[in-house]
């Protein structure tokens, strides 16, 4: 545990507001070992986008950390202030956000906005950053990147802004990418062509990446584990291919069930009946109960805690007692 | 193929838009004219209660066949025919009024397609009173309760505003709106595209049962292929403005012909294969203002050879399925 690039204990955050307090995550734990992929997936709302924005330390106001650590290669870095926290984001965190044109900066050209990432964070000369800027660009797929470096964000496509923006992610050569849905605004044909160029760029690398989306599909190709989330909390985490082929918790089966399949036909989907509650109404006991077929008397008393349940881990009361 | 004639019948239908400079530019400037053929030469059929489904990446033209389905824009050439009657001609004269009863539009986007300021019973009442099928309030309270309830729904919902709702329920609304007229046809632009899978689920299942019930045809919109096999009959690709493939579902997805067809459904990330990578595709969907010679997927085409490159290839029927290129034509593929 020890030897983990990224711990998250117990995370608690929280937006004040004039009806009471919300509790938008509700204690969230887990680790990202160096070179990782960890995906994190769960329904608009679960909090996956949150928790993302916590560790990079860019939490909307009101919005705060009530409770838990952050820890960054066994640093502290969730009570840090902006100032200390700037040169660590970007240097060792890097970020990549869903929509590639409201992340790059409209009036610079990317070879600006790449050299001003790599200067802010690295010692070197102008001419050297500029350099490093077209290698970073050649690296990440853009033809002719001597050319197009001096280009304005308008005039690339959207796959080709994603690449921009994956290039300045790492221009820094961070340890860890927190990368929330990348590539959720692409094409089909585009995702694919991001996806293994994230994968690839990170495995030479040795990036840790936390992958954040709603795409199961995305989880299944790309991570070593996945985190499902449901209303602010882990519902179950574990190896990518035990969650999906064996998965534990009732949410993450229903989840899977619910996915229609290419590869089959089915007369009707697995439907979970319901929504998610909204953050001012989560039921007492397991937040999933009222939606879960399985659900006992217990579940609705008692919240459950990440146990072990088979090959993964799961928040569930059906799983406890197992080893 | 059937003695009962295609309940939809589109032929030939092309809309382009003009997206030229200004005036003046074009005059001090000497720019050209600009037309966008968003959707150029497009034909298929549907028949009663079946559904065709349109896939194909962005800007494909997929939702500008769908809006020229119903109406909302009229074609540049082509005609569209619903039960033998042109479409398009028809709904300028007075009886155009029971035709729009008998098609009507699910939208992609909950959160825009319904009037924040009117509560669901008028939303969903509205086409009932405006095309005269109910006009007392009593009996119109209770069709609406009716239709609430036949999408899942609660019959209290109607005193609600669409802000109380979330976007699955607000999807189920449109559909309950759109079914209010009792009408044959629906089209569905990406009916779920922007709600989660599990909702997703709900909102399809009851697009299904509601097609078996009463017999509906539905044109559906989608650029996900795994909900496309879910709940289509027959899928027509699109690219760049123009069918590339038409066949029904099994064939489609068992022995996909036209490359590009191939390349979507290579491209999709298949869960159960953990850690399978895809094979990524090269190139991108070229600018549709300047489409490449030929066969418009030839830059991106593995198979593409000095024909595809000159000629573009038009849709024909080669081993049960309407198919336009050249390589499978010609036996290459």
């Amino acid at each position: 545990m020890n030897n983990s690039l990224l711990q998250v204990k117990n995370l608690v955050v929280e937006f004040p507001g004039r009806h009471g307090t919300l509790r938008a995550l509700d204690g969230i734990s887990f680790d990202i070992a160096p070179g990782e992929i960890l995906g994190v997936v769960g329904e608009s709302g679960a909090g996956k986008s949150l928790t993302g924005a916590a560790i990079i330390g860019l939490l909307e106001p009101p919005g705060r950390i009530a409770s838990g650590e952050i820890l960054l290669e066994g640093q502290r870095i969730d009570n840090l202030s902006s100032d200390q926290m700037r040169p660590i984001r970007g240097r060792k965190i890097g970020a990549i956000f869903q929509d590639p044109l409201t992340s790059l900066n409209p009036l610079y050209s990317v070879g600006r906005q790449l050299t001003e990432t790599i200067l802010a964070h690295l010692p070197m000369s102008a001419a050297q950053a500029r350099r490093r800027a077209i290698d970073l660009l050649q690296d990440t797929g853009i033809p002719a990147a001597e050319e197009r470096i001096d280009h304005f964000p308008h005039q690339f496509s959207g796959g080709m802004r994603q690449r921009v923006v994956i290039a300045l992610a790492l221009a820094a050569e961070p340890r860890l990418i927190v990368a929330d849905e990348p590539t959720t605004a692409l094409d089909v044909s585009i995702q694919a062509q991001i996806i293994s160029l994230l994968k690839k760029l990170c495995r030479e690398r040795g990036a840790a990446v936390m992958l954040i989306t709603h795409d199961m599909g995305v989880i299944a190709e790309t991570c070593d584990r996945v985190a499902v989330m449901y209303a602010g909390r882990v519902a179950e985490i574990g190896k990518v291919h035990d969650v999906i082929n064996h998965s534990a918790h009732p949410y993450t089966a229903g989840l899977m069930a619910a996915i229609p399949d290419i590869t089959q036909d089915r007369e009707n989907l697995f439907q979970i009946d319901g929504t998610m509650p909204r953050l001012n109404a989560i039921p007492a006991g397991c937040a999933f109960n009222p939606r879960c077929k399985r659900s006992i008397e217990k579940c609705r008393q008692q919240r459950p805690e990440l146990m072990d349940a088979g090959a993964s881990r799961a928040a569930c009361w059906l799983h406890e007692g197992q080893a | 193929m059937t003695a009962t004639p295609p309940l939809i019948q589109v032929s030939n239908i092309a809309k382009s838009f003009d997206v030229s400079a200004p005036w003046l530019n074009r005059v001090i400037e000497r720019k050209p004219r600009l037309l966008l053929h968003a959707v150029d030469g497009v034909s298929f059929e549907i028949e009663k209660g079946k559904t065709l489904a349109l896939v194909g990446e962005s800007g494909c033209g997929k939702s500008t066949v769908a809006r020229l389905l119903v109406g909302l824009y009229s074609p540049s050439r082509g005609d569209v025919k619903f039960d033998g009657q042109d479409v398009h001609k028809v709904l300028e004269t007075p009886p155009g009024r029971a035709l729009r009863r008998r098609i009507q539009m699910i939208f992609q986007d909950p959160y825009a397609s319904l009037n924040p300021r009117w509560t669901v019973e008028s939303i969903v009442g509205e086409p009932l009173y405006e095309h005269g099928l109910i006009t007392e309030r009593v009996a119109l309270r209770s069709r609406v309760d009716e239709l609430l309830e036949s999408v899942g729904l609660s019959a209290l919902d109607r005193l609600k505003y669409p802000h109380q709702f979330s976007g699955g329920q607000r999807q189920r609304i449109s559909i309950a709106r759109a079914l209010a007229s009792k009408p044959e046809f629906l089209v569905c632009d990406e009916p779920t595209s922007a709600l989660d899978v599990s909702v997703q689920a709900q909102v399809l299942n009851i697009m299904k049962d509601l097609q078996r019930q009463r017999g509906l045809t539905y044109l559906f919109i989608s650029h996900n292929l795994a909900v496309v096999r879910h709940v289509s009959d027959h899928v027509g690709v699109m690219y760049l403005g123009r069918l590339v493939e038409l066949a029904d579902k099994q064939t489609l997805f068992a022995q996909p012909r036209h490359p590009y067809t191939q390349m979507l459904l290579d491209a999709i990330p298949k869960m159960h294969e953990t850690g399978r990578a895809r094979t990524p595709v090269q190139g991108e969907v070229p600018n549709p203002l300047n489409p490449p010679s030929g066969c418009t997927f030839h830059p991106r085409c593995p198979h593409a050879n000095e024909r595809c490159r000159a000629e573009r290839p038009a849709l024909q029927w080669l081993g049960g399925v309407r198919i336009a290129c050249h390589a499978v034509e010609e036996g290459r593929l």
